[in-house]
């Protein structure tokens, strides 16, 4: 086949592209440039499309033998991504732009753009295995990314190949290092790309502007503390709540919700934020079944799985009812349905 | 593969690539730096002198105006920077530049970098359509305010569209008001006749690699009377304007590369001046409605063509050119690899969507008509394809 490989300047997609170039595809190589303004270096493990990852990225290419690109997604990127992810958190909503970054660039403008181009598929560095339309989770259950994927398409998937699903980290480690690959040791990416340093609520803050409010006790009703912006709370949250107030009972206290109109953040104690009824709206389905159905149900990046029963809640939604609470469920996220390791389907958290 | 990206680098000439190695390997035996006073210094150093009079006639310069540097981005840094400093410190009301708006990166952002550290305020002289810098409008730009100008860069000619400035009445036009006269001419030597005398220039930019050269040396040829503050501190070797050890074998190579170039230059003008205007009949007739960008005739590098395909993007095109063998560009990089819309199409007057839809096709002394053939072959199925890969924004 011919194929693209999404080169992000780390080692995992440098041991795919490797992988795809050894099976004897026909491979050629992009960099994702994302930021208008890359910075030249990496600030340890966060940030990324600095001038050190392109650069990273073209030693795997030049040592693989293949054509390597840079590709300037740069607007779509602020647009599908960094806009949607604050304009998200003003909604009182918490995104996962790594999800977003997927449907909308990677397997979205990447994938068109390539396929117009004449590739067959795009391959990335993905932790999930990809079969026969079929998408489950890593063999590296810590690394497993099938989280982040389940919002592509059957479309979507038939034209992307995974290579890394059957690899633990520590062997896509070990694959680059014995191909010489300098990134082999390199740290992976954690936090936000966008956010070089780690800031969110700063970040937010920079866009969004102050706006105070008030922080509220879910069981007594009363006024508890201010915020300088309701954005910059997400449900679950411990730190960062300036209480002037102590709790009653003098436990700590979380954010349970937060309500954007009103800028009200709402306080309570950690059982509350324990739930056992989700909804969710816009399933996309992968793997089709009859509802109600039996099954097992993700709820953030890397968080705990639940037996769950999906049932239709009669408005084109779901409603998964958990066999154990979940705590901290923060509408925005997507809710994943899996059957053993294989992903069903995906919706968003309402 | 057919190489059609000469204004990028062109092959080196075989005589160069002797002269440089040979010079090499006299350094087995004797270390020699130009500036020592014994033996094997005598001996780089004449090598070096040599080839100073040797460029300096390929060029109508003296021996005496060649600074040798290590590549055209420091020769135009050294020229805009040091004259720009020279001027300004004999007199502090010149903080003017005045450029074109189509030049090189290495002139653009050494001239922004003057106006952000070092208080020069600058104007980017408008160019005509196809590129062309209007003697009027440098005239009226200086008239406004004579006794600010430090000094006026315009390139020889573009580095992406080809088009050649009328280099000497602009010269004229500055030197009626005293004012230094700096032109890019990276491009033009070994492709046009360059003159270093004739053309009234007070400092004249040139790159090794761009004429079957070495790679990573250059030369600023500086009027012996044009004051000039150094970028580079040291030992002063180069008439104390440029410090460093010089390389002699890159240097005796430019120098012979240069001879051989200029000596060459009519015929291969005469050959590329052909071939490139059947790549351009041929281009047209391949896609009607791709865009012939700059000057026509005469007034154009002898080896460029330089199209907008509409609906395409450029880097689309150059990858689905480089998958079959056909090496060009887009005339425009950053740093990173991404390309930008290019300023000078911009500057031109093109939309940005045009800007972003071309690709530049440049001849050098190794081209033939396969090369061009090989363009054609591949040319109409890629144009095709680009367009159905174009992004929605530059969907048709």
């Amino acid at each position: 086949m011919r194929l693209l490989a999404a080169l992000s300047g780390g080692v995992d997609s440098a041991v795919a592209a490797a992988l795809a170039v050894e099976a004897g595809h026909d491979v050629t190589a992009v960099h994702l440039a994302l930021s208008a303004a890359p910075a030249t270096l990496r600030t340890g493990s966060r940030g990324c499309c600095s001038k050190e990852d392109a650069r990273d990225a073209s030693r795997v290419a030049d040592l693989l033998g293949i054509p390597f690109y840079v590709w300037d997604l740069a607007d779509r990127f602020r647009a599908d991504v960094v806009d949607d992810f604050v304009a998200e958190y003003a909604a009182g909503r918490t995104p996962n732009p790594c999800l977003r970054c997927n449907e909308k660039i990677k397997f979205a403008a990447v994938l068109d753009r390539a396929l117009a181009l004449g590739f067959d598929a795009v391959v990335t560095g993905h932790h999930a295995r990809l079969a026969g339309g079929e998408l489950r989770r890593s063999v590296d259950e810590a690394k497993d990314q099938s989280y982040v994927l389940a919002v592509l398409t059957p479309e979507q998937l038939a034209g992307t190949v995974l290579p890394l699903g059957g690899l633990t980290k520590a062997e896509v480690r070990t694959a680059a290092a014995a191909r010489g690959f300098g990134v082999a040791d390199k740290p992976d990416s954690h936090d936000i790309c966008f956010i070089a340093d780690g800031d969110t609520a700063g970040f937010l803050r920079d866009r969004l502007g102050p706006q105070p409010g008030p922080v509220v006790d879910a069981l007594t009703g009363a006024v508890v503390g201010g915020h300088e912006g309701a954005y910059a709370y997400t449900v679950g949250q411990r730190r960062g709540l300036a209480l002037t107030v102590p709790a009653a009972d003098g436990r700590p206290r979380y954010v349970l919700s937060v309500e954007p109109v009103s800028r009200t953040v709402t306080v309570g104690p950690g059982e509350a934020l324990d739930t056992t009824s989700v909804r969710a709206t816009a399933a996309l389905w992968l793997a089709p079944r009859a509802l109600p159905l039996a099954c097992e149900v993700q709820l953030r990046a890397h968080g705990a799985v639940h037996a769950c029963v999906a049932s239709k809640d009669g408005s084109g939604g779901w409603r998964l009812e958990l066999a154990t609470a979940a705590r901290g469920v923060a509408p925005g996220q997507a809710a994943v349905l899996y059957e053993g390791d294989r992903v069903l389907a995906s919706a968003t958290i309402a | 593969m057919a190489y059609l990206d000469h204004a990028a680098s062109t092959p080196m000439l075989a005589e160069a690539v002797a002269t440089v190695t040979a010079a090499l390997a006299a350094a087995l035996s004797a270390a020699g730096n130009a500036s020592s006073l014994h033996s094997a210094g005598r001996q780089a150093r004449r090598v070096v002198e040599e080839s100073r009079e040797q460029l300096a006639a390929a060029l109508g310069a003296r021996p005496s105006e060649i600074v040798f540097t290590g590549s055209g981005t420091e020769s135009d840094n050294l020229a805009v920077k040091g004259i720009w400093w020279a001027r300004h410190d004999a007199d502090p009301r010149r903080t003017r530049v005045l450029a074109s708006a189509v030049e090189h990166h290495a002139v653009l952002d050494a001239v922004e970098w003057l106006a952000g550290h070092e208080g020069a305020t600058v104007e980017w002289l408008e160019v005509d359509e196809q590129g062309r810098l209007h003697p009027d409008v440098l005239r009226e730009a200086i008239e406004r305010s004579p006794d600010d100008v430090a000094l006026v860069t315009v390139m020889w000619a573009n580095n992406e569209v080809g088009t050649v400035q009328p280099v000497r009445r602009l010269a004229d036009i500055a030197h009626e008001f005293g004012i230094p006269f700096h032109t890019d001419a990276v491009q033009a030597v070994g492709q046009l006749p360059v003159d270093v005398g004739a053309s009234g220039v007070d400092a004249l930019t040139l790159a090794g690699h761009k004429f079957g050269g070495p790679l990573g040396v250059g030369a600023l040829v500086l009027g012996r009377d044009v004051a000039c503050v150094p970028l580079l501190h040291g030992g002063g070797q180069e008439r104390d304007v440029r410090s460093g050890t010089l390389d002699t074998p890159a240097v005796a190579g430019l120098a012979l590369a240069a001879a051989l170039a200029v000596e060459r230059q009519p015929a291969l003008h005469a050959r590329l001046s052909g071939l490139r205007d059947d790549l351009v009949r041929r281009v047209q007739q391949a896609v009607p409605d791709a865009v012939l960008n700059g000057a026509p005739g005469r007034d154009r590098l002898p080896g460029n063509a330089h199209f907008s395909f509409p609906g395409c993007e450029g880097d689309s095109l150059l990858l689905l050119l480089d998958a079959r063998g056909v090496e060009v560009s887009t005339g425009s990089a950053c740093s990173a690899g991404v390309a930008r819309p290019s300023h000078v199409l911009l500057a031109m007057g093109a939309a940005e969507v045009a800007a972003r839809s071309s690709l530049r096709f440049s001849l050098g002394h190794s081209s033939t008509g396969a090369d061009v053939d090989a363009l054609l072959d591949a040319l109409p199925g890629v144009v095709e394809r680009a367009r159905r890969a174009a992004l929605p924004t530059l969907r048709r």
